[in-house]
């Protein structure tokens, strides 16, 4: 099978799933009891102001004709209004977007380095006190998700010892010179170190408790993975060819274990992503997630919609670069 | 003169039973020697313990590994390590499984004589096109570009075989290099490690359990069972008649050896059970 | 092997024994949370608000872990926040492990088209943000204990469906299988007679686990403002109130949060454990 028909195959699914996506969130809004216009509308709202809102989002029309209309404006770019901020939403959202990413991508770095630093180290010493260490460490990260160990490290970085920021995204009273939303890149790219250390004093403990069960995920799997590659034959062949240990772990077992952690990878770091709504809610620090639980809790539908949807591209984009990363690092796939 | 000389090696699992009983056997200088028995007898542990790659579970309980005068076992591990990387190599048994996925073929080959010999990359890459060359591969340029799976098993173990000779090591174990082969190529393979051999006058510890295979490429051999050394002999004297009763009835076991039509005779009873008593083996 | 199965054995058991432990007794402080609990957890005393825990001075008696802001005892509002977290883990925890277990057995056992139904549900499912999802879904249809245990079960479900159907599908293209349907047992009689008891170790696993996340799940949307009133003891809603006055009354956030922790904590090592135990290496 080409590359080239896995990535066409690859993109019509993602698009399936896209549209079942947008249809489920159309319908729970719509179709699940409740009214939502009425919720919209503060108490002592009249029954001619529910008509008026409910003809305005074309809400008085059949469900299929709506979903007509919804979908025609997506595709064309138009996800409507928000209700409370009376803004378009694709711009509001696409405004957060930075955010988010930039705390997504800081926090995948974190737990790439980590857990990839542990399985090497624990394969390195493996059936030592170390490599039991590894475990019993990945064991206890597992166990316990982002949001507790958000909780924890304001505890400890917060309270005990107060080093860093533990909420906002960057100190209000600095003077901001960014033209992008992409805050850190741009101070690194400006070379504003001072503002790329105090983007990052804010970033890390969202980042840390996002990135913690992800790299020990990443440990797991990839320790797995080099140990099993470590008996192979060719790994064997290397060793008496008088390399290192380590040259041997590097260089022969670790790109052919990549491989099969890469896809679990990808599947995990879309959970990152998904926590990211609480993690920003709880360090208080201004991306998509913390807009969509603000939404939620105004009652803003439409923009709701928009950060679900923007969410399943995101967590959908994620699964088809790591499918179209696995066909082009395998050489079998490459050349075959 | 002695290149290689193995002194009482007895190796075990840890915590467990003993592979290799004080096992004792010599490599001269561009000798071929067999190292026959049956699976499960500790063959391919010697070799193991020789190039220094025995599994985790496994440990050495005493001996001596004395390489070109120098036991190995007394090094310490990254310099036995680099000896042993300069100056011996491993025919490994299954080419499908021998040559590392990921990698072209070329880095693969030259690495070790860049990163452990030190050569200039031109020169590894030179040596090894024509190694390639000599195990008559065509168009040595191109496979060195290719990745592993693009070749066919035949063309991996001569490239294997290539690999072995290309840091003009003194000494090549061959572990089983034709069992996983079909058998029209396992006689090219055969005869093109016997001629590699003969060209660049490398010891060669040839393991196996074909007894055909000895006879065609080994002046000498050691006959192993239980991971006991039973009989050490040349190749000539050994097929002329050999003098311990496992090694007879092995021997009676090899079809080639023995009226063909009689069919193959196995192992009979009474030698296993003389044998095992007297390796003290169960 | 640096531990003997022995030893593995157990650290194993130990491990089951301390969360199965720990669960019992919030299990029993729930249930007995009237005759336990020192104060009315909804009571608010202004004049008493703030006050440390029992060991730190300025403390007072009545109150052994301090108080909230509305002078509300933290020790009775845990002890009754752990009614809805228990309620929230059984309920939602057992009717997503039928519902999913049940799709997944259908699809992996069943194939055909009730498989490609399935599967594509679960990979639309795999394409929603979970949490957002539930928030999504609680601000439709209202707060509430139901809400939380119907968010919990629409966005959970895959992970059910998911590892039963491979389990199943493994299960069905085995020999026992084969020759249950050549005896002439009927596919119905083969699924739950044959297949399901096998695959049942593997959800008490899930389920185990589940339940922990459902406890999770709870304290994320009390935490948020979303599951019941604020005024009613949740382990989120205080973990809420204490992150907005941690520099000022660390207890109202630590006692709740070591609570959750640990809860969290013995569900997950319970599975773990459980998982072991099952594994047929290990036994």
């Amino acid at each position: 099978m080409g590359l080239l028909r896995t990535i066409l195959l690859r993109l019509l699914t993602t698009a399936i799933t896209l549209f079942g996506v947008a249809v489920i969130v159309f319908f729970v809004i719509r179709v699940v009891p409740g009214n939502p216009i009425a919720m919209m509308l503060p108490p002592g709202a009249t029954d001619e102001d529910i008509a008026r809102l409910t003809a305005l989002y074309g809400l008085d029309k059949s469900i299929p004709a709506q979903f007509w209309i919804w979908g025609a404006g997506v595709l064309q770019g138009d996800f409507g209004t928000s209700i409370t901020a009376r803004q378009p939403v694709l711009a509001m959202v696409l405004a957060r977007l930075p955010a988010t990413l930039e705390l997504s991508v800081l926090a995948l770095l974190i737990a790439v380095l980590v857990g990839g630093a542990a399985a090497l180290t624990g394969t390195r010493l493996r059936q030592t006190k170390v490599e039991g260490g590894i475990d019993i460490a990945g064991g206890m990260a597992l166990s316990v998700p982002d949001f507790l160990w958000g909780l924890l490290l304001i505890l400890a970085f917060g309270v005990l010892m107060p080093i860093f920021h533990i909420s906002g995204r960057v100190t209000p009273s600095l003077d901001l010179p960014f033209v992008t939303n992409f805050y850190l890149v741009e101070s690194l790219i400006r070379l504003r170190l001072d503002l790329t250390l105090d983007l990052l004093s804010h970033m890390l403990l969202p980042a840390l408790s996002l990135a913690i069960p992800l790299a020990a995920i990443i440990a797991q799997l990839l320790k797995q993975s080099l140990k099993e590659t470590m008996h192979l034959d060719y790994v064997t062949l290397a060793r008496t060819h008088g390399y290192s240990e380590a040259r041997v772990i590097w260089r022969e077992a670790l790109p052919n274990a990549l491989l099969p952690t890469l896809t679990l990878v990808g599947v995990q770091f879309t959970f990152l992503i998904g926590g990211t709504v609480i993690i920003e809610r709880l360090f208080s620090y201004e991306g998509l997630g913390n807009m969509a639980i603000d939404a939620v809790i105004n009652r803003d539908l439409p923009l709701i919609q928009g950060i679900v949807i923007l969410f399943a591209v995101i967590f959908t984009g994620v699964n088809l670069v790591v499918d179209l990363m696995y066909a082009a690092l395998n050489p079998r796939l490459r050349h075959g | 003169m002695t290149y290689l000389s193995v002194r009482d090696l007895t190796v075990r699992l840890k915590d467990g039973p003993a592979l290799l009983r004080s096992v004792s056997l010599d490599v001269a200088a561009g000798e071929v020697r067999g190292l026959v028995g049956e699976s499960g007898a500790g063959k391919s542990m010697i070799g193991k313990a020789i190039l220094g790659i025995l599994p985790r579970a496994v440990e050495v309980v005493s001996g001596q590994i004395v390489l070109d005068g120098v036991d190995l076992l007394t090094l310490p591990p990254a310099e036995r390590r680099v000896r042993v990387g300069a100056t011996c190599a491993l025919i490994p048994q299954d080419p499908l499984t021998a040559l590392n996925p990921s990698r072209r073929i070329g880095p693969q080959m030259t690495d070790r004589l860049v990163d452990i010999l030190g050569w200039s990359r031109a020169n590894a890459a030179a040596r090894v096109q024509d190694l390639l060359a000599e195990v008559q591969i065509v168009d040595p340029a191109r496979v060195l570009r290719q990745y592993p799976h693009e070749l066919s098993g035949g063309m991996r173990q001569r490239i294997l075989i290539a690999s072995a000779f290309a840091a003009e090591p003194r000494l090549i174990v061959a572990d089983e290099p034709t069992t996983a082969l079909d058998v029209t190529v396992q006689k090219q393979i055969l005869k093109l490690i016997a001629g590699m051999q003969a060209r660049h006058g490398t010891a060669l510890l040839f393991v196996t359990h074909d007894l055909g295979v000895v006879s065609k490429v080994c002046q000498s051999l050691s006959v192993l069972y239980a991971g006991k050394v039973v009989e050490d002999a040349a190749v000539r004297a050994f097929f002329a008649g050999p003098k311990h009763p496992y090694s007879a009835a092995l021997l009676a076991a090899t079809p080639k050896y023995t009226d063909p039509d009689a069919g193959l005779q196995p192992v009979p009873a009474d030698v296993i059970a003389a044998v095992r008593a007297e390796v003290g083996h169960g | 092997m640096v531990e003997g199965r022995a030893e593995v054995k157990r650290k194993a058991g130990l491990r089951l024994w301390l969360s199965a432990g720990w669960l019992g007794a919030l299990v029993l402080v729930a249930l007995l949370a009237p005759l336990l609990a020192p104060n009315d957890p909804l009571a608010q005393d202004l004049f008493a608000g703030r006050l440390p825990p029992f060991w730190v001075s300025g403390a007072d008696a009545a109150y052994p872990l301090g108080t909230d802001s509305l002078g509300r005892c933290v020790l009775s509002r845990i002890i009754f926040g752990s009614r809805l977290a228990l309620t929230v883990a059984l309920t939602a925890g057992v009717i997503t492990c039928i519902i999913g277990a049940g799709l997944g057995l259908l699809a992996g056992f069943w194939r055909g088209w009730v498989d490609v139904v399935v599967s594509r549900f679960i990979d639309i499912w795999m394409a929603f943000p979970p949490v957002l999802f539930s928030i999504l879904l609680i601000a439709v249809i209202g707060p509430g204990v139901f809400s939380i245990i119907l968010a919990i079960v629409v966005i959970d479900w895959t992970r059910f469906a998911r590892v039963v159907r491979a389990e199943a599908m493994a299960q069905g293209a085995m020999d026992y299988v084969a020759s249950a349907r050549v005896a002439g047992r009927g596919r119905m009689g083969i699924m739950l007679r044959e297949v399901l008891p096998n695959v049942l170790p593997i959800v008490l696993v899930l389920l185990t686990l589940e339940m922990g996340i459902a406890v999770i799940v709870e304290a994320i949307l009390s935490f948020v403002n979303l599951s019941i009133s604020t005024d009613d003891p949740t382990w989120g809603g205080m973990i809420s109130e204490g992150r907005s006055s941690i520099h000022q009354a660390w207890w109202v956030l630590v006692f709740p949060l070591v609570t959750l922790f640990l809860t969290v904590l013995s569900f997950s090592q319970l599975g773990e454990g459980l998982k072991d135990r099952f594994d047929p290496v290990l036994r």
